[in-house]
């Protein structure tokens, strides 16, 4: 026990020492999640604010033909401008990305109305480029609101009820709340924590056995009169702290990100409190044990520090594929799932995120099965110590 | 007091050493000498067990390298060919982390380390990072950080490897020193002039195999050359390689 935090302690004033080793983990990890986050929902937020409110200009060829569509769409925040003179170059100008979209109003236009023919009216968009088809809508939309209110007119000169040509009304009722909203975005959150997590102890899983080999110092360590298996746990244990620190700086960054993202505006409010910080660490807390042996491990197996790097950035990975494989098939929380590391806790954590009611018996199987592969990695982790390949 | 008889190692196809046997005893300073890649570091790893021999037997003063690995260890200090310090540690916390691992109680932990700061002259560099220490103080730190423990038999392997002709010459007092103070101290170099100085016994080593364990002035006589060069040559000749 002496030996193990003898060596803790010499391990964690060791890492303390090397700054930009420490930067890189202590605050790449933990802040590279908030800051990609608050640039993904800002996008987000000001891409659906442009939606609503912003006032589209829409350049409309003949004009005079049709007065009253004009004022509709002015009335629904679209801008009429003149446009192009004919149109073929009307056509030419959104070929070249002059305008996105285009109605043309034919002179036949008013005669048609008044007959009662179907009036022509022609909309020039290119659909392959997305920014625009969503202005080709959004004219769209208008143009068949319009079509639509004539409609009503109409019937009703004829004495008909409008109400004839809705046989169908369709009625949608969403049970969403803006929590389980938010959790669909905030998804992505449990990878940050995941990977923020194994960040703040991989440069110390690498030096526990490729950085000592390739530094020359392993060899006098070994020969110490100590057994292995405490050298190995006092560093494992090292790790094990770094990570933790780095995952609970990951969580209270996220708590002070998302006080400043306007969350509200996209329809959620992510329950994401220090009650939630606080319970998201526990659950969290078990994957560090994973984490730190299955680096020490996979480090213990390369021949340099690079290399370890390498094979180290694979495992920074590996924790999203089965979050990934489950939010593309979006499968529910299901009992088998919790004994799958890094998946287990991602499900509970979308869980508090959404306020609903956590299943215990789920922590309790997430817990228990992240620890016991933890302690069965940390035990091969010993294993290796004794190998004599160790030295290289 | 160390008895190496009959052991042998192989990686591989390579046969690194090959039923070496010879006896370091105490108060004497015994030297390993041989070409590079005779076996030389191979015989110490497995002194300082950190290797396991494929056959036969090295103890310790009476253990076992292999069953009693741990009190075996507690009897060595072990200085490794190229042994690293931790570059963002000090001198003196390089050797109390070596002091407090090898269970010196923590008030005395200081007292060792100044100890062993005097006694290797390192004090003027003491207290400094050894991140871009030189390889005479670097030498001297580890050889101070194998010593914690006050082992009665001290390994070096190949110590006097990129040192000046200055910390050469402090690393021989310091190597007399240690014999003074009646260990058993046992080094290996592949630089003769320096063994035929410090050594009261040579065994030389060539191709993984003993091919003389004897005084300076045994070999002499034995291969026939006034010169130790020409001696050392003739030694290795005599082992035929396999």
């Amino acid at each position: 026990m002496r030996t193990l935090l003898t060596v803790f302690v010499k391990e964690v004033i060791d890492n303390f020492r090397d700054r930009r080793t420490l930067a890189s983990a202590l605050i790449m990890g933990p802040l590279f999640g908030p800051v990609l986050f608050a640039f993904v929902i800002n996008l987000s937020i000001e891409r659906s604010l442009d939606d609503v409110d912003r006032t589209m200009r829409l350049p409309v060829i003949g004009q005079d033909h049709a007065p009253n569509l004009v004022s509709y769409l002015r009335s629904h925040n679209i801008e009429v401008i003149d446009g192009p003179e004919s149109p073929e170059e009307a056509v030419a100008a959104v070929t070249t990305g002059e305008h996105d979209v285009i109605v043309i109003i034919p002179a036949s236009y008013g005669e048609q109305l008044a007959g009662a023919i179907p009036a022509r009216v022609e909309l020039i968009s290119d659909q392959a480029n997305t920014q625009a088809d969503r202005d080709a809508r959004r004219v769209r939309m208008a143009l068949h609101s319009y079509s639509q209110e004539i409609a009503a007119i109409r019937l009703l000169a004829r004495g008909v009820s409008p109400q004839v040509l809705r046989p169908i009304n369709v009625d949608e009722v969403d049970v969403s709340t803006p929590s389980g909203r938010s959790a669909i975005l905030l998804g992505m959150m449990s990878y940050f924590f995941i990977f923020a997590l194994l960040m703040g102890g991989m440069y110390l899983a690498i030096d526990t056995t490729a950085g000592e080999r390739e530094r020359g110092s392993l060899e006098p360590l070994l020969s110490l009169p100590v057994t292995r298996d405490q050298l190995m746990l006092g560093k494992i244990v090292a790790t094990c702290v770094f990570m933790a620190v780095s995952l609970m700086l990951s969580l209270c960054s996220f708590y002070v990100a998302l006080r400043f993202m306007p969350l509200e505006q996209l329809g959620m409010t992510p329950n994401f409190g220090p009650d939630v910080v606080i319970a998201a660490f526990l659950v969290l807390s078990p994957f560090i044990l994973l984490g730190a042996s299955l680096m020490t491990l996979v480090a213990s197996f390369t021949k340099s520090y690079k290399e370890a790097q390498t094979w180290l950035s694979v495992v920074l990975v590996a924790p999203t594929l089965p979050i990934l494989i489950v939010s593309i098939l979006t499968l529910r929380p299901k009992l088998e799932f919790m004994f799958v590391p890094s998946l287990s806790q991602h499900l509970l954590l979308v869980d508090m995120i959404k306020n609903e009611p956590v299943n215990l018996t789920h922590v309790a199987i997430s817990v228990s099965s992240t620890l016991a592969i933890g302690a069965l990695l940390t035990w091969i982790c010993a294993r290796l110590y004794r190998r004599e390949g160790l030295l290289g | 007091m160390i008895r190496v008889s009959g052991i042998s190692k192989s990686f591989g196809d390579v046969r690194a050493v090959r039923n070496v046997s010879f006896e370091a005893p105490d108060g004497k300073i015994t030297g390993l000498l041989g070409p590079n890649g005779a076996g030389k570091s191979t015989t110490l790893r497995i002194l300082y067990t950190v290797l396991r021999p494929d056959e036969g037997q090295a103890t310790i003063d009476g253990r076992d390298v292999v069953e009693d690995s741990l009190a075996a260890r507690q009897r060595i200090g072990a200085l490794p060919h190229g042994a690293g310090l931790y570059p963002h540690l000090t001198a003196r916390e390089n050797i109390a982390y070596y002091a407090r691992l090898c269970g010196v109680t923590k008030d005395r932990v200081d007292a060792r380390v100044e100890n062993l700061v005097n006694l290797l002259e390192i004090g003027d560099f003491a207290d400094r990072k050894t991140k871009g220490f030189s390889q005479g103080q670097r030498t001297k730190v580890a050889l101070a950080r194998s010593l914690v423990h006050d082992p009665k038999n001290v390994i070096l392997d190949e110590p006097s490897n990129g040192l000046d002709v200055m910390a050469t010459r402090s690393l021989r007092e310091l190597i007399l020193r240690l014999k003074d103070d009646g260990r058993c101290v046992l080094f290996s170099s592949h630089v003769m002039q320096e063994v035929a100085a410090l050594c009261d016994d040579i065994v030389i080593i060539a191709n993984g195999r003993v091919a003389i364990d004897d005084s300076a002035d045994g070999i002499r006589k034995r291969t026939g050359c006034e010169d130790l060069e020409d001696a050392f040559v003739r030694a290795i000749e005599m082992v035929e390689p396999t």
